[in-house]
């Protein structure tokens, strides 16, 4: 008898490259990205016809109409077609906590295996109709004579026509996501230059991760695209400083708006997967584990009144999860921060500098304190390979894991790595994953 | 896959049209899917040397319906010309002028054969006899002709045995089997040389390769994924390459056919290396490798740029040279009898107009397989290349129209050949059968009417 909880591993992960909305996957629906995904994920580890644990996954931009969007695009691959799925979202941290589902499962002894994966597309988000259409219609529809269906057409007006497109901001402050982060950066004091080179580095160490392989066994290309669109391998400081300023241009609070189109991710296409299983189900398949899934916190912040920045849960989630697992911010080998502006990397990371923030907001004694940069996303994150809302954590999962193994293998010595993910609405996920060698 | 004026010959009116006007009407060519039977008899053989009457008695042990005669046969399926004892010229009119009488009883899709000796003798001592060197030159005018007259799907090709070497061998076998088969559909008017007695006949005619793992590039469409399909069916495992922005295609495949994937640029640095460390990661040794990962970027001369010539150089040839030189100083990732089949082209052979580059690659395959056949021999190892004509695939379905009218008729079958019948020769080349054929390249073109 297995004793458990016992280790969820990480036994590897495949990915699309990334795309920019509107690039190369324009017209591609998260259907057909999410099964790519997974198609390379089953060949590159001889899966077709298993029938998996569960396979979870999840879209934040999602069509009505793809109500099982998981379900559908496994049943595309040469899984066994009694693989059950779920569909899962949390915005941003949407496969991370896809991650930690089918790992919570796998350590509960429920299933022995199991996919998490994630997609969105920013090329084919939703358009839906104005509300007073869609009640006018549901009403037209359900008029039992052709009178009560015409009084009920009549109440049409030319403006209910107008198609609503995806909402671009927090419903309950109306505020996009970079114009939060463009008051939380000012109200940091967060530089341009410190942030365009934190991108720059992001670009410079993608480009060389997969000039090094690194991706061999992580990404499969699609549609004519080998790498993630968005990599400017090239780029300097000096192009980086010419580009504008996009968010803050009009808060009264941003007295100085420092957040560009270089130093911020832009909208991407794009589907990611991670392969999880027990000890036992990686050995029987000669499957080598790369990582396991150690614990993970969540958290959330009320942004909506004005109390805290709206990306800054992950700010108060890992000190959680260090604690739980007795650990200080210093004993981690390796941080994946999610880059989704390069400010949130920054004002994360001054957050815990802060001697006075960790006591009043954390009730701390003192500061986390700081982390060798030289630790910090260093394979490049989602300011260069782009940032497909659901599919990020999938991208920094499977990466962490590969290069906790690589680390432990060449150091001998096991290794620890954080992810961090930011999320809409004041939400966010911690993630701990430690290295397994056999 | 049948082209518009093919279907259109095919109907009735069309037919008649084509038949006033004196219009190609390209027959349909059967594949191993739609002839399974490995002769199509009855199958009349000629010649009285005694490798005539051993290779008769083979087949009659094969269970073929072999007869030494073509008298009042109406119908007759294969013809075999056993020429290996000719000594001058006048000896070729008996077993030839045989074979005219029963010229308009082939059967469609019928298969003629000639076995004879290389006028050169095909081993190093030459042959010494001026007779002798014209008679079984003479095989090859006579052979080549015959092809153009063939109808009805109907294809000729010719085995030329070393001195030396057996008509039992194991290459001859195996290029007769081929010859004769429907995975032959689209090679007419060829020759394959055996120069040696090596290899080994075939335990498992319906799965040859069984047991074998074969690594095929440029694998995730068009010929490569036919090759690998046709490998697969075979019984081979498979390693498929091709370039990463593929890598969904490649991975797709791969599912389809249980194969590994691996995503590689072979025109990168250290490729051959990466190569071989995935192979030993994955505890992968190769007994085949078909190097089929090609591209075209035409353009004349005048208006040619480095941007056009070099890659394709550094992937149809320079790629060719990197993966075997790694494979083989590697050491370990190799089977026993290794073989490798090498893409070329009939454009490597007559040169096509806008295609410097693309030839000069391709011809540079059909030298390089015969120098590294020297090399793998002593491994008991063999490199041979195909060379394909004009091939249906998306690569020449973007040739202009009328220019693609063109090519695709102007071969003795007066069509377009399939992917298919470019990966049944690579995967005859790549049977242990095949052992005794080096350094050789084999058209598929249905006897395109361009070079030799």
């Amino acid at each position: 008898m297995t004793d458990f909880p016992r280790d969820a591993l990480i036994l590897g992960g495949n990915r699309i490259p990334f795309a920019r909305s509107g690039g190369p996957y324009a017209g591609i629906s998260n259907q057909d990205m999410l099964t790519a995904a997974l198609d390379g994920l089953v060949a590159r580890f001889g899966l077709q016809g298993e029938k998996l644990g569960e396979v979870a996954g999840g879209a934040v931009l999602k069509l009505a109409s793809d109500l099982n969007l998981t379900r559908e695009s496994a049943l595309g691959t040469p899984l066994d077609p009694r693989t059950p799925t779920i569909d899962m979202s949390k915005a941003c941290a949407t496969s991370l906590e896809t991650v930690v589902h089918v790992s919570n499962r796998i350590q509960l002894g429920q299933i022995d295996s199991g996919i998490a994966c994630g997609v969105d597309s920013a090329s084919d988000s939703p358009i839906e109709v104005t509300p007073r259409l869609r009640r006018i219609l549901h009403r037209a529809f359900a008029a039992k004579t052709p009178m009560q269906r015409i009084k009920a057409l009549s109440a049409l007006r030319p403006a209910d026509l107008a198609p609503v497109p995806p909402r671009n901001g927090e419903p309950r402050t109306g505020l996009s996501m970079g114009e939060h982060q463009a008051q939380t950066t000012a109200q940091w004091g967060i530089t341009r230059e410190a942030q365009d080179e934190l991108a720059l580095a992001s670009h410079q160490k993608l480009a060389a991760a997969y000039d090094a392989g690194f991706f061999d066994d992580l990404v499969t290309g699609y549609r004519g695209l080998a790498r993630d669109q968005n990599l400017r391998p090239d780029s300097t400081l000096e192009k980086l400083a010419t580009l504008k300023p996009v968010f803050g241009v009009k808060s009264p609070q941003v007295a100085e708006p420092t957040m560009t189109a270089g130093n911020s991710t832009p909208l991407s296409d794009g589907a990611s997967s991670v392969l999880l299983g027990s000890d036992e189900w990686a050995a029987e398949r000669g499957l080598t584990p790369l990582a396991r899934v150690v614990d993970t916190r969540s958290a959330a912040v009320d942004f909506v009144h004005g109390e805290e920045g709206l990306l800054m849960a992950p700010v108060y989630a890992v000190p959680e999860l260090l604690d739980a697992n007795g650990l200080t911010l210093q004993d981690l080998d390796f941080y994946e921060i999610h880059e989704a502006f390069a400010s949130t990397v920054l004002t994360t990371l001054k957050a815990w500098e802060s001697e006075e923030f960790c006591r009043e907001k954390l009730g701390r004694g003192g500061a986390l304190g700081t982390i060798d940069r030289d630790r910090l996303n260093v394979l490049g994150s989602s300011l260069a390979a782009g940032h497909p809302f659901a599919a990020t954590g999938g991208r920094l999962v499977a990466t962490l894991a590969k290069l906790l193994h690589q680390t432990a293998l060449e150091t001998g010595r096991v290794q620890r790595g954080l992810i961090s993910v930011c999320a809409a609405a004041g939400q966010g996920t911690a993630v701990l994953l430690e290295s397994v060698t056999d | 896959m049948t082209d518009a004026y093919t279907r259109f010959v095919r109907s009735a009116p069309g037919g008649l049209l084509a038949k006033q006007l004196g219009l190609p009407r390209p027959s349909r060519l059967l594949r191993r899917k739609d002839r399974p039977a490995p002769v199509l008899g009855p199958v009349v053989v000629l010649g009285d040397s005694a490798g005539a009457d051993a290779i008769a008695h083979r087949l009659l042990e094969d269970g073929a319906d072999v007869r030494r005669r073509p008298d009042e046969l109406r119908s007759i399926g294969s013809v075999l010309l056993v020429l290996d004892e000719i000594a001058t010229p006048a000896d070729l009119g008996p077993v030839v002028l045989t074979l005219a009488s029963a010229m308009r009883s082939l059967a469609p899709g019928a298969r003629v054969v000639t076995i004879s000796r290389p006028a050169g003798g095909g081993d190093a001592s030459g042959a010494k006899d001026a007779a002798l060197a014209a008679a079984r030159g003479g095989v090859e005018g006579f052979l080549r002709s015959l092809a153009h007259e063939m109808r009805g799907g109907a294809t000729a090709n010719g085995i030329l045995v070393a001195d030396g070497v057996g008509l039992d061998a194991p290459g001859v076998v195996g290029a007769l089997r081929f010859f004769l088969s429907a995975r032959s559909a689209f090679v007419s008017g060829q020759f394959v040389t055996v120069s040696t007695s090596a290899g080994s006949a075939t335990e498992n005619p319906s799965l040859p390769l069984v047991g074998r793992t074969a690594l095929v590039t440029g694998a995730a469409r068009g010929i490569g994924a036919a090759i690998a399909r046709t490998l697969a069916a075979d019984g081979a495992r498979l390693v498929l390459l091709d370039v990463p922005g593929a890598g969904t295609e490649l991975s797709r495949l791969a599912n389809e056919l249980r194969a590994v994937p691996i995503q590689l640029d072979v025109t990168a640095d250290g490729a051959g290396e990466r190569l071989v460390s995935f192979l030993r990661e994955r505890d992968l040794t190769l007994d085949v490798a078909v190097l089929n990962a090609g591209i075209t970027r035409d353009k004349l001369l005048a208006n040619m740029t480095a941007d056009r010539w070099d890659p394709v150089l550094a992937v149809n040839i320079t790629s060719q040279l990197t993966l075997t030189d790694a494979l083989l100083e590697a050491g370990d990732v190799l089977g026993e009898h290794p073989r490798v089949v090498s893409l070329a082209s009939t454009s490597g052979i007559a040169g096509n107009r806008g295609q410097t580059n693309y030839a000069a690659s391709k011809a540079g395959v059909i030298a390089f397989v015969d120098a590294l056949a020297a090399r793998l021999a002593p491994l008991g190892g063999t490199a041979n290349a195909v060379a394909p004509g004009f091939i249906e695939t998306e690569m020449t379905a973007k040739i202009p129209p009328l220019t693609r009218e063109i090519a695709r008729r102007v071969n003795s079958l007066q069509q377009g050949g399939l992917p298919v019948d470019v990966a049944e020769t690579i995967a005859f080349l790549a049977s242990d059968e095949a052992g005794g054929i080096q350094g050789e390249t084999l058209r598929v073109c249905g006897q395109n009417m361009v070079g030799k």
